[in-house]
């Protein structure tokens, strides 16, 4: 396949969750190597996207596809979906009491070995990958032998994702609000640790609030999703337009259109 | 443990059913099926035992002839019909075995099959391995080194007749025959178990180990076993069990009694996989144990540690009289059940000498529709003048099906003690589970890790090659608890 390098293909892509109707027809392509920010008002879906991407049971997808690399990404297990490659960095990570963050990551590190017909790391090697990608993010080395996210400050719970993203080496990486909670210091470290990540084969989905991380991770594409579906896309300069003048102008282009 | 282990355990076990399900067909000897007199005068006979011993017995069936089955606890489960159980059961071999090669090979192979090799193998971990199959003690290996440092260890039917002043002195000392309806029926008609004694000043070379299985049909198990910490001494002790899958619940009732003297130490390590019936919740083992240990010495030390994975119900509460000044008494536990098993479990601790302490941790994690309580006491007495207990009881829940309980018994007596404590009842969520599968662990492996995770502090206490064993059955007991 030299022809298109596109990775991820979202089509007419309809969620709901408990009857309420949440996607209402997404379309999105992103090829490797890109970097794409979705922006919108709270409760437009954006979390919603990125939950039902990594495979959360919870929602009914009701029509569409989605592909990775021409694989059916909707017919797998959310594990298999993150074996793939799919990271989901969340907007509210989760709290795991006595698990530390290194047992965690060399369980999910095995893993994906384990799928891809790999043997376990040696425990030297990966800790020697563990020191590397802590340096990316200037995570705290006492953080990863507490139990995972648990009394973790907001902003270090944001960065430990960044960490597992780095560790884990996704293709597709979906970064939800990472942004929020960072001080201004982190947003700049967690920035050009993705930067440093970016490469030719992997791409980003930057879903934000503010144009501020857009400065830093400067996106190749920028879409606006709004009641559910993508209104509005253009590039790097649109989000210069939304912090501007908000997303009142937008909404009425699309009542308008309606 | 490294943590390279921990996750490949977990990986290992998946989809694994209990494992141990399967029976020896071997040529058995058995009692006649039924409780009465002359089933204790059988029993005594078969085992040749000192008229001391029969009076012993029978004066503790006598009195559980009074007693009635407690009925206490808050579950209802289908009774035991005394009438129909076997009291006795043996496979037919010859009565005295110097040797393992006199062993019959199938039942060397049975314990083969559950890991538990009493040949070769286990001598190089240096475990000494004390194998019960049903009514007997089949072999234990290790006697010449062990006796070398004078320790011995050997069943308990061989010690009435090798070393009976001390089995006589200390025999029912610390659980007397009326202590309560199972322990009464146990000192009727228990067949066999271990008895261990450290004389002064030794620190037993190895880990000692007892591994009881229950093979025959319609049988019931009542184990006896006692461990004497003389002076100064030190030993760490473990039992295991399984049971074949049958689809009648099976008893068992054994007694455990440790003494420790002055500045002596008993570690003891339980990790109990009794068949828990099926997913319906048919079948499975009724564990109804007495377990106590008496500090007599000052200084001294007793310290329970278990893993409950198995059996369909399980009554147990290991207990530590705090006798010596000094003392201390610990209590570290989970106990897990899924499906339909019920288990109520904890500890008491009889504060008795001054400046004595205990610590409980308790850990309990329920799946399924299964029920899973936590029953402790912690008493002060009021001469027993500053000492401490701190009881930390965590319950896990997985599912919204199960239940988790907690009932605390504090009494203290006097007022330079101090008692605390703490409770907490968790939840695996959802959003836990996602966020695993996220990164690629799938959602057994998630459930083992964070179950692994909640354990760490009790799993830490048990020697290594068992935290391994045990972690695996944390897994395996888990199975098909969500989704
Ligand atoms: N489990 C659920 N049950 C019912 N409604 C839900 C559920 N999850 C999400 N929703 C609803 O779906 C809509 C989209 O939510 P989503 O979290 O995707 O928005 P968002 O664009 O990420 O917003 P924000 O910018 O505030 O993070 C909201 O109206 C939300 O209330
Ligand atoms: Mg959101």
């Amino acid at each position: 396949m030299i022809a298109t390098n596109k990775m991820l293909s979202i089509k007419n892509l309809k969620a709901e969750i408990e009857g309420k109707k949440i996607l209402n027809g997404i379309n999105l392509e992103v090829k490797a190597g890109e970097v794409h920010a979705i922006m919108g008002p709270n409760g437009a879906g954006k979390s919603t996207l990125s939950a039902v991407l990594a495979g959360r049971a919870d929602y009914d997808v009701t029509e569409g596809s989605v592909t990775l690399d021409g694989k059916d990404l909707l017919d797998m297990s959310a594990e298999d979906r993150a074996r793939e490659g799919v990271f989901l960095a969340f907007q509210y990570p989760i709290e795991i009491p006595g698990v530390s963050t290194t047992n965690f990551l060399k369980t999910a590190v095995n893993e994906k070995r384990k799928y891809q017909g790999l043997e376990p790391m040696e425990a030297t090697d990966f800790l020697k990958l563990m020191r590397q990608k802590m340096e990316f993010v200037e995570m705290d080395k006492s953080l990863t032998s507490r139990s995972l996210n648990e009394g973790f400050s907001g902003g270090e719970k944001k960065r430990n994702e960044i960490f597992q993203m780095a560790m884990l080496e996704p293709k597709l990486s979906i970064l939800d609000e990472t942004d929020s909670g960072l001080d201004i210091d982190a947003l700049r470290l967690v920035s050009e640790g993705v930067n440093k990540l970016r490469s030719k084969d992997n791409a980003y989905i930057v879903i934000t609030h503010y144009q501020r991380l857009l400065d830093y991770i400067v996106p190749d594409f920028v879409h606006v999703l709004y009641k559910g579906r993508i209104v509005k896309s253009g590039d790097a300069s649109l989000a210069k337009e939304l912090e501007l003048k908000g997303y009142d102008w937008i909404k009425a282009e699309v009542e308008a259109s309606m | 443990m490294s943590e390279n282990q921990e996750v490949d355990i977990i990986d290992e076990v998946i989809s694994q059913d209990y494992k141990y399900g399967f029976s020896t067909d071997i040529e058995m000897e058995t009692a006649p099926m039924g409780l009465s007199e002359e089933i204790v005068r059988y029993i005594s006979a078969k085992k040749n035992e000192p008229e001391w011993l029969l009076e012993w017995r029978l004066k503790a069936y006598r009195y559980w002839l009074t007693l009635k089955e407690p009925t206490w606890q808050n579950f209802s489960y289908p009774k035991v019909n005394y009438q129909d159980i076997i009291f006795y059961a043996a496979p037919k071999q010859k009565i005295t075995l110097d040797s393992l090669d006199q062993v019959d090979p199938e039942l060397l192979k049975t314990f083969e099959k559950l890991g538990i090799s009493l040949t070769e193998q286990k001598r190089l971990t240096g475990v000494a391995v004390d194998a019960v199959f049903d009514s007997v003690s089949i072999a234990t290996t290790f006697k010449d080194q062990l006796k070398e440092k004078g320790v011995i260890f050997c069943a308990i039917s061989e010690a009435v007749h090798e070393h009976p002043e001390l089995v006589k002195k200390y025999l029912g000392s610390v659980v007397p025959t009326t202590d309560n309806y199972y322990a009464a029926l146990n000192s009727a008609v228990f067949s066999d178990g271990s008895f261990v004694y450290i004389p002064k000043g030794v620190r037993c070379p190895m880990e000692l180990s007892t591994y009881f299985r229950i093979n025959a049909e319609n049988t019931g198990q009542f184990e006896r076993t006692l461990i004497i910490a003389d002076d100064n001494s030190y030993v760490s002790y473990l039992e295991g069990c399984t049971a074949p899958m049958r689809d009648e619940n099976q008893l068992h009732a054994a007694v455990v009694e440790l003494i420790t003297h002055d500045h002596a130490e008993i570690k003891y390590s339980t990790v109990q996989n009794w068949y828990p019936g099926d997913k319906e919740g048919k079948g499975g083992i009724y564990n109804f144990v007495t377990k106590r240990g008496i500090c007599e010495g000052v200084h001294s030390k007793i310290s329970w540690t278990q893993v409950e994975t198995g059996s369909a119900i399980t009554w147990k509460y290991p207990s530590c009289i705090l006798k010596g000044d000094h003392s201390t008494g610990e209590f570290f536990s989970v106990a897990v059940t899924n499906n339909h098993q019920l288990a109520d479990t904890g500890t008491k601790m009889v504060h008795i000498g001054k400046h004595t302490k205990s610590r409980i941790v308790s850990k309990g994690i329920s799946a399924g529709k299964s029920h899973n309580s936590y029953r402790g006491l912690v008493k002060v007495n009021k001469k027993a003048e500053k000492s401490r207990n701190h009881t930390q009881c965590d319950s896990m829940l997985i599912g919204d099906r199960s239940g988790a309980h907690t009932f605390p018994y504090i009494e203290v007596n006097n007022n330079t003690s101090q008692v605390e404590h703490e409770a907490s009842t968790s939840k695996i969520g959802e959003d836990q589970l996602f966020y695993c599968n996220q990164r690629g662990i799938g959602t057994e492996e998630a459930i083992g890790l964070i179950v692994n995770g909640f354990c760490k502090e009790v799993l830490n206490q048990l020697p290594m090659e068992f935290a391994v064993e045990a972690q695996k059955l944390l897994a395996v007991s888990l199975e098909g608890s969500v989704g």
